[in-house]
């Protein structure tokens, strides 16, 4: 039934995450309601908000580390290309903050 | 004062609907004219006029077929654009829930796939559901574009209707479909007027989607004209005749609307 | 405020299913092809960021970004204003009114494909009226061997095709005004600019927010015509992202690639249409606060 969507691991524990995230979202919603603010982030913005914001930014973060890698490796004199769980780790940790502080 | 603007303004509009009417002239124009004219010489209206290429198209069965499956499909995504987004856009407009206005921005980003993007996981998905070359297929597929339109442009509709009018309802004991149908809908009547016709022109005028999942018993009139293109050349004259004929159609449901576009809609709450 | 009930999911529950199906299984295959090496539909390996990393660092996609940007940026200047020009200059009433609504109307019906080749040949200097008159005029005009030429007559072409998008969402904006509004302002001796500042415009902000979200996304995504009319060309004047994308996927039959650079382009457009929607409401909202204090 789903062969034609050639599936592959990564993706699947990507989207069962995001999938994870938003089940989380909702009960976290109901648990406690979320109130409009303002933080370091231009608008006002709810935690949804900021989930949506920090998952584009994580995403545009990645891209570019994968667009510099070559630059990078000329830069710090690196063997090989660095690890793009570099910029994973980097991503998560900006998810988190614009989270809490966003 | 006010006389000298109203002719400038006049005078703007003759201008643009020149502007507009030009190439649309140059199309029926082509349309009238043999093959060797059209290519060899420029002339402002047929020399010699015929009527071969419509007759082309009047005969031949592949050509008149895409014409009639083109509107089934277009009647169908519209229908069930329509019907799923009514309900939608009520609840927006009417109601505060988990997750409102996030939804409601999925359903805007659905608008912005490039359609190339979907086209082999389309093909791959109905292939699979063994409904490749049927009507409803393409249907499905509009509905990634055309159900967020719908949803965005009854929600400001509805908004414009005061919530009074649902609550006095509710007391004097209608049930929820009762007063969806009964009353609801005839008051917010135009904006379904314009979702339709918005549904049924981005329907129509698109092209690659529909030929990726059609080959030949749902093929559109739009993947039929490109067959006008051939080793022997272009067969122009066809090509422009089937273009005008792909007018009529939107014109008589721009025709119907007309009067909803000229009542007017405000937008509440975007 | 609206009042709260969770009951509503069950309303939106047709429209997100429908939209799902066709939109989140297709994206995930999507996403489950740019990780991978499709050989043939057997036979696929998996390559990681490979392709992410070939699309990034691609010059002939930068490019094409960039052309695509500018050309969306034009389309909405030329055409927001124009269409809300036109809308101004529409009759409201009467037969005219009707006849004018169908003539505006009439670009937006015709398929995207037959609206390249009308403009290949109305654009054409020896059998076309557009390139006839522009030579008879003594310009130099061709739209296959000039790139700046290429480039305006696919703008023009555009703002032929779509203003009529623009005017007719605000010509039915602008028929909503309720007459005590102009009424007021003819008491206050409001001038004519003021009465489009502080009347029409705010009232126009709702249908004003879907002509240039709607606009901007259509732009962003032009293929076929401009596929018709130049193929891209001359050179790669007028290749925009949508071009460079089918060309890809269909053309060179590089699904991998294709689909990392599809979802190179979701995120680009994701993340305008965001920043746009977002300063919108908010010019909107400022505004409100303007008119009723």
């Amino acid at each position: 039934m789903f062969e034609w969507m050639a599936w592959t691991t990564p993706v699947v524990v990507f989207f069962t995450c995001i999938v994870l995230m938003l089940i989380a979202m909702t009960v976290w919603e109901i648990r406690s309601p979320t109130v409009m603010r303002k933080g370091l982030l231009p608008i006002a913005t709810t935690r949804g908000d900021r989930l949506f914001i920090g998952l584009l930014t994580a995403a545009y973060i990645n891209l570019l580390f994968v667009a510099l890698g070559e630059k990078m490796m000329a830069w710090f004199g690196l063997e090989q290309e660095p690890s793009v769980w570099i910029s994973f780790a980097l991503s998560m940790l900006l998810l988190s903050i614009i989270m809490k502080k966003g | 004062m006010d006389e000298r603007r109203f002719r400038k303004r006049t005078l703007f509009l003759i201008l643009y609907l020149v502007f507009a009417i030009l190439p649309v002239y140059w199309m029926v124009n082509m349309s009238f004219k043999p093959n060797t004219e059209i290519v060899s010489t420029f002339s402002l209206w047929p020399k010699h006029f015929t009527l071969d290429h419509y007759h082309t198209i009047f005969t031949d069965v592949s050509w008149y077929s895409g014409y009639i499956n083109s509107m089934i499909y277009v009647a169908m995504n519209t229908v069930i654009s329509l019907l799923v987004a009514l309900p939608a856009a009520y609840a927006f407009s009417r109601y505060s829930f988990l997750g409102d206005k996030h939804v409601f921005f999925w359903l805007l980003t659905n608008r912005m796939t490039p359609p190339a993007v979907f086209l082999l996981p389309f093909f791959q998905l109905y292939t699979t559901l063994g409904l490749m070359d049927t009507h409803i297929a393409v249907a499905m597929a509009h509905l990634v574009f055309n159900v967020p339109l719908a949803v965005w442009i009854l929600e400001g509709f509805m908004s414009g209707v005061p919530r009074e009018i649902d609550e006095t309802a509710y007391i004097d004991g209608y049930s929820f479909p009762r007063f969806f149908t009964t009353i609801f809908i005839p008051l917010i009547k135009s904006g379904v007027g314009v979702a339709a016709f918005f549904c049924f022109m981005f329907s129509w005028v698109e092209l690659l989607m529909a030929r990726t999942l059609t080959s030949v018993n749902a093929k559109p009139i739009v993947a039929v004209m490109t067959r006008t293109v051939s080793a022997s050349g272009m067969d122009w004259g066809v090509l422009a005749a089937a273009g005008v004929l792909t007018i009529v159609p939107g014109a008589i449901v721009i025709w119907f609307v007309r009067h909803y576009i000229a009542k007017g809609f405000a937008m509440g709450r975007v | 405020m609206k009042p709260v009930n969770q009951k509503a999911w069950f309303l939106i529950l047709p429209v997100v299913i429908c939209v799902a199906f066709s939109a989140i299984l297709p994206l995930m295959t999507v996403v489950n092809y740019s990780l991978q090496d499709i050989i043939s539909p057997d036979r696929r390996v998996f390559v990681g960021t490979e392709w992410f990393k070939s699309v990034m660092r691609d010059d002939d996609l930068q490019g094409a970004l960039i052309r695509q940007i500018t050309f969306s940026l034009t389309v909405l200047i030329v055409q927001i204003p124009l269409g809300i020009a036109l809308a101004l200059s529409m009759p409201a009433k009467g037969w005219q009114a009707s006849a004018v609504l169908v003539l505006v109307a009439i670009s937006l019906l015709i398929p995207w494909n037959v609206v390249g080749t009308i403009w290949q040949i109305y654009g054409r200097t020896d059998i076309g009226l557009l390139g006839a008159s522009l030579s008879a005029m003594g310009f130099d005009y061709s739209y296959t061997g000039n790139a700046t030429d290429a480039w305006l007559t696919v703008l023009v072409m555009d703002v032929w095709h779509w203003t009529p998008l623009v005017a007719l969402l605000c010509y039915a904006g602008l028929r909503a005004i309720p007459d005590a509004y102009y009424q007021a302002a003819q008491i206050d001796g409001a001038s004519k600019l003021a009465v489009f500042r502080y009347i029409q415009l705010p009232k126009l902000r709702g249908v004003l927010m879907i002509a240039v979200l709607l606009r901007f996304m259509d732009s962003f995504m032009i293929y076929t015509e401009p596929f018709v009319l130049t193929g891209g060309g001359p050179g790669n004047a007028t290749t925009f992202l949508s071009q460079y994308l089918t060309q890809k996927a269909v053309g060179q039959f590089d699904l991998g690639p294709a689909a990392a650079f599809s979802l190179i382009y979701f995120l680009i457009i994701l993340l305008l249409c965001f920043i746009l929607y977002n300063w919108m409401q908010r010019v909107g909202t400022s505004d409100k606060e303007v008119s009723n204090g």
